[in-house]
């Protein structure tokens, strides 16, 4: 059983804090690291990958500190997200020369198997500089696998997939987790660590915003409050008119804009409300447009919850 | 597994450097030599101070240390520029073996494109009347070794290596060197020369402004300085913080 904890660490550039005071604990099976662009899960995961120290707090493997020891990497394969490989290698030959740098008593055998894993036998002995996107990524994989390690890192390992490779990587991670390693992933979309991990760690600028199980946490997401920006032919009409409802909590008059902003409690029951007294009202809706959809402000909901 | 020399590393490390459009220039300077030489010694015959002055002023002065900028920044800083480095960070091997195998290559690659075509270009010039040849391709292979290890550590520490590299070259070695007198103490060309003009011998052609036993303690002193610091920097090297 090998897990990975991360206590009280925290990360900063200059005056920039990337990561702040995050504690958490990643054990076999798969676990998603979720977040939006820029939140510090690179920063997280680089500093379990051993590529950076944390500035206060520590990152241990079983209780070995990873920083600065590359004892670790018997244990440890990465999947990083930039693309660059040596690109001037094949496929096979990458993949072997990783099983060597891993000091493996046969490279061969171990890359061939790796190779099989991630399904790409068919262009091994293709340059990695003629690949897909695609088919890099499984290169990556199959470098990250050859010495099969018991925790696996994936920064962002779905960017820049097409459907397919997406369910094949997919399939593979699934496979692992269960096998009793430990996977981690991180991804910005929602969908992605829906399918795939059981668990979920939510980090959102920097700090620690959600732990646990994914439908509990996918639930906070619907019932949060919702924000809606209307306008219509008779804003103080529907204003009050609605705010009568259970399923408003606040409605603002904007002036500036023109426009009600409404926040509902009930999404469902406030999407059937606003047709139904607009049309017995008589009133005229131009526009209904919900004013904080994006995954940032359902994060940032997340981490005030 | 030795601790020194890791064959895997330096397979990889000297693919990439003869596999890059840079690896153009190891080739075309090493060749630009021999032509001039040949060129010389066909228009003015052989002669020993024109030998030393091509030889010195083209050889060791620009052909040596342009190398040297590529062996030395090539064996590491595109690898860390890409970020293709982790996949060698990420093993269980010792950074400061990662260090010495690539300084071996970048040692190994400068010495065959400067010291032997060096060696060539003096046979050629002047059939090796006085030793030049003996005494510049000795001069080139020392050199070649504070170069590597020197633009080694620069390909570590800055992106920018191949841009300090060839200003240290060009602006440094060749230019200040040649004017400034007092600049040329720290010189590793003056240095090689030091070297060049023992084996020659004294009354040759070749003459340099430091002593051979400083020249030999500075050059050995800056090969492990070089190597050590970029052997430190690697374990500390961070690959973070894009996002």
């Amino acid at each position: 059983m090998t897990t990975l904890s991360i206590d009280h660490v925290s990360r900063w550039f200059g005056n920039v804090v990337a990561v702040n005071d995050v504690t958490m604990t990643i054990g076999p099976g798969v676990t998603g690291l979720l977040g939006p662009n820029g939140a510090g899960k690179s920063t997280l995961i680089n500093m379990m990958a051993g590529f950076l120290a944390p500035s206060t707090g520590s990152v241990t493997l079983d209780g070995a500190t990873i920083w600065r020891n590359e004892q670790v990497y018997r244990e440890i394969g990465i999947v990083p997200e930039r693309e660059a490989m040596y690109d001037f290698l094949t496929a096979r030959e990458f993949v072997v020369a990783n099983a060597e740098l891993h000091g493996l008593a046969n490279p061969g055998e171990a890359a061939r198997k790796a190779l099989a894993t991630v399904e790409m036998e068919y262009a091994q002995d293709r340059k990695v500089a003629t690949y897909s996107k695609g088919m890099r990524q499984r290169v990556k994989m199959a470098s990250a696998l050859v010495h099969e390690p018991s925790v696996l890192l994936l920064d962002e390992p779905f960017n820049g997939m097409d459907p397919r490779q997406r369910l094949q990587l997919m399939d593979l991670l699934r496979q692992m987790g269960s096998d009793g390693r430990t996977v981690l992933f991180s991804s910005h979309i929602l969908e992605e660590v829906e399918q795939l991990a059981s668990h979920i760690e939510v980090v959102v600028a920097g700090r620690h915003a959600a732990s646990g199980d994914f439908r509990k946490i996918r639930r906070l997401m619907t019932d949060r409050p919702h924000r809606y920006l209307v306008r219509s032919s008779d804003d103080r009409a529907l204003a009050s008119a609605l705010i009568a409802d259970a399923s408003t909590a606040g409605i603002e008059l904007d002036w500036h804009e023109k426009a009600l902003r409404i926040q509902a409690i009930d999404f469902t029951g406030f999407t059937e409300l606003l047709p139904r007294v607009a049309r017995e009202q008589g009133i005229r809706l131009y526009a209904v447009s919900p004013s904080d959809e994006s995954l940032e402000s359902v994060f940032s909901y997340l981490v005030t919850a | 597994m030795s601790t020194v020399y890791n064959p895997t590393v330096a397979r990889l490390t000297y693919k990439a450097l003869l596999g890059r459009r840079r690896a153009l220039i190891l080739f075309a300077l090493p060749l630009l030599l021999l032509v001039i030489s040949i060129a010389v010694r066909a228009l003015t015959g052989a002669d020993d101070s024109t030998a030393s002055s091509i030889l010195g002023g083209f050889g060791l002065a620009t052909m040596v240390p342009l190398i040297g900028v590529i062996a030395g920044t090539g064996a590491i800083g595109p690898e860390i520029d890409d970020g293709s480095i982790v996949y060698v960070l990420a093993k269980p091997l010792k950074r400061p073996t990662i260090i010495l195998t690539k300084l071996l290559v970048a040692i190994g690659v400068s010495v065959v494109f400067s010291a032997v075509p060096m060696i060539l270009a003096g046979y050629i010039l002047n059939g090796n009347s006085q030793n030049l040849a003996i005494a510049f391709g000795a001069a080139a292979a020392v050199a070649s070794v504070a170069y590597s290890a020197v633009f080694l550590l620069l390909g570590v520490v800055t992106r920018q290596a191949v841009v300090f590299g060839l200003v240290y070259a060009l602006v440094w070695e060749t230019l200040i060197g040649n004017l400034v007198p007092g600049a040329r103490t720290l010189s590793v060309q003056q240095w090689a020369l030091a070297l060049a003009q023992k084996i020659a011998g004294d009354g040759s052609a070749v003459s340099s402004d430091v002593g051979l036993p400083t020249a030999l303690v500075l050059l050995a002193g800056v090969t492990v300085v070089g190597a050590w610091f970029a052997g430190q920097k690697l374990r500390t090297l961070t690959l973070a913080g894009e996002e």
